[in-house]
């Protein structure tokens, strides 16, 4: 590797961190999906799927299977151009924003962060960034499909996601005041000096924030009980409702891969990302270089899997808003508590200095 | 490369522009003025300013113009019909483009110096933001232009308010 220019190296490493997230993700997406369908079943009261495979796990690969098979129906009076983009753009912004999370220690070879592909300053603005972009792909979906329900589905989706957009992110201010910078790396350092106490959600008494955030990031990401723009008994499928086989499946992938980074972001602002609950106390404890780079990757997943579990089981327990609540519940209580939250913290800090 | 950057989408945001004019179904519009606002953005992260490519993702691209084709796809606009145009246009339209064209770029030649010039690139790599800078001119020197900034966006809230609100 010496032989190469910095350059050639940093693009080489980039690249293979890029394809490695990339492969790690889509397979994330995938097992989420099967994880979706044992937990309900488990909570209904039923098996869910166990034939394919060892407890059903290989039960994601004849989904693909399934899905890449289909056929792939275009119907006539579509929008061409705009019916293909869609899903690109809804699928396209989900997996981008993946980019800017560290989710390890800083662990560095040849000078490249090894378990982040990109350390951007203002990394909370990029992920918001895209989010606010991939609202196109839901919106486009249903006006260029030609038909009523989708149309309502995506209008729908457009409204409820810019109406919560502001509380998002209006409940992260707090946790840009408590750690004084945007980039995410700079935002989980802030809160790992004492483990679990110094956690933003327990030590930084940011939870109202975090709660602003769950249920704004809930709305986010369409599901349930925010799932209105695909409400299977009031508008078909809502705005996927013309798409088949790989359009559609890459409107599926695009939602779980954003549930995903929501329980990224959320790790990583509220929960100390990949910084051990217990702190430095059981810091001589295996004390390798392997095991330093592998446990905090191992927190991560759990914070991220923990969020994962409360999404399924929230989606199984809770029934569905009305739209008139959902509004009055964004625009009257989540931005109201979240901008008073920003008034206490910042007067908190003011204090304490 | 960062003059590959700025070369890529220097270009992508004039392409998009003319396609702007162009295109006859508003929506597309809507979406190459997207495209325009992105590219702007990824200009203004290469000369250092990564605020405002960030600001100018999340409440342009983001907010206004998702608002914008929101709007034509409720009113379900049409295509628009290519007519001759006013000989207004004709007659003031592109001398006006002319002059404020020149008008600029004699500002920018002769007054270059005093604006001060930045380079391309090279703020990528060092981690200092200027979102500290930023924040700290806005709320001492640029009070009063801010708050009034402000106070005027209220208005106009308090305008759409009183809009929308039925009659007793």
């Amino acid at each position: 590797m010496s032989n190469l220019s910095p350059f050639l190296t940093f693009l080489l490493i980039s690249i293979a961190k890029i394809v490695v997230v990339l492969v790690i993700t889509l397979t994330a997406v995938a097992y989420t999906v099967l994880l979706e369908r044992k937990l309900l079943g488990i909570i209904q009261n039923r098996w869910g799927p166990s034939r394919v495979g060892p407890f059903g796990l290989l039960q994601p690969l004849t989904d693909g299977i399934k899905l890449f098979l289909k056929e792939d129906l275009t119907p006539i009076a579509i929008e061409k151009p705009l019916f293909l983009l869609a899903p690109i753009i809804a699928l396209g912004c989900a997996l981008i924003s993946i980019s800017v999370v560290p989710f390890g220690a800083v662990t560095r070879v040849a000078g490249v962060d090894l378990f982040q592909i990109a350390d951007v300053n203002i990394g909370l603005l990029v992920i918001l960034g895209i989010t606010s972009i991939g609202v196109y792909g839901i919106a486009l979906s249903g006006w260029s499909s030609n038909n009523k329900y989708s149309l309502l589905g995506s209008l729908r989706a457009t409204s409820q996601m810019i109406s919560y957009e502001l509380a998002l992110g209006l409940s992260l201010v707090g946790v840009v005041l408590r750690a004084q910078s945007l980039s995410l790396r700079d935002i989980v350092n802030s809160q790992s000096a004492h483990g679990l106490l110094s956690w933003n959600f327990f030590g930084g008494f940011q939870f109202v924030a975090f709660f602003i955030y769950l249920m704004a990031a809930y709305a986010e990401t369409n599901r349930a009980p925010f799932d209105l723009p695909e409400a299977e008994s009031e508008l078909a499928a809502g705005y996927h409702t013309e798409y088949s086989s790989m359009k559609f499946a890459m409107f599926f992938m695009a939602e779980y891969a954003n549930m995903i980074t929501v329980s990224c972001v959320a790790t990583l602002l509220f929960f100390g990302g990949a910084s051990s609950p217990f702190g430095t106390l059981f810091s001589g404890f295996l004390d390798t270089p392997f095991f330093n780079a592998v446990f905090p990757i191992f927190w991560f997943v759990a914070k991220v899997f923990g969020f994962l579990f409360l999404y399924i089981w929230v989606r199984s327990t809770l029934p569905r808003f009305r739209y008139d609540q959902l509004m009055a519940f964004g625009w009257k209580f989540l931005l109201p508590v979240a901008m008073a939250n920003i008034l206490v913290t910042s007067l908190a800090m003011a204090l304490h200095g | 490369m960062d003059l590959a950057l700025f070369l890529i989408f220097g270009g992508l945001a004039v392409a998009a522009a003319l396609n702007l004019l162009l295109q006859r179904h508003p929506i597309n519009s809507a979406l190459s003025l997207v495209v325009v606002m992105m590219s702007l953005a990824v200009l203004y992260w290469s000369l250092g300013a990564e605020f405002l490519a960030a600001a100018q993702v999340i409440v342009y691209s983001g907010a206004i113009m998702v608002l914008f084709v929101f709007t034509i796809m409720l009113l379900n606009a049409g295509e628009e019909e290519r007519t001759h145009g006013s000989r207004a246009a004709y007659i003031v339209g592109f001398p006006g483009a002319a002059a404020i064209f020149c008008l600029l770029s004699f500002v920018f030649l002769t007054e270059g110096k005093a604006l001060g010039t930045v380079s391309l690139g090279g703020y990528l790599d060092n981690a200092a933001n200027n979102i500290a800078e930023i924040s700290h001119v806005l709320f001492t020197s640029l009070l009063l232009p801010f708050e009034v900034t402000s106070v005027l966006i209220l208005v106009a809230i308090l305008g759409a308010v009183v809009l929308a609100r039925k009659e007793q």
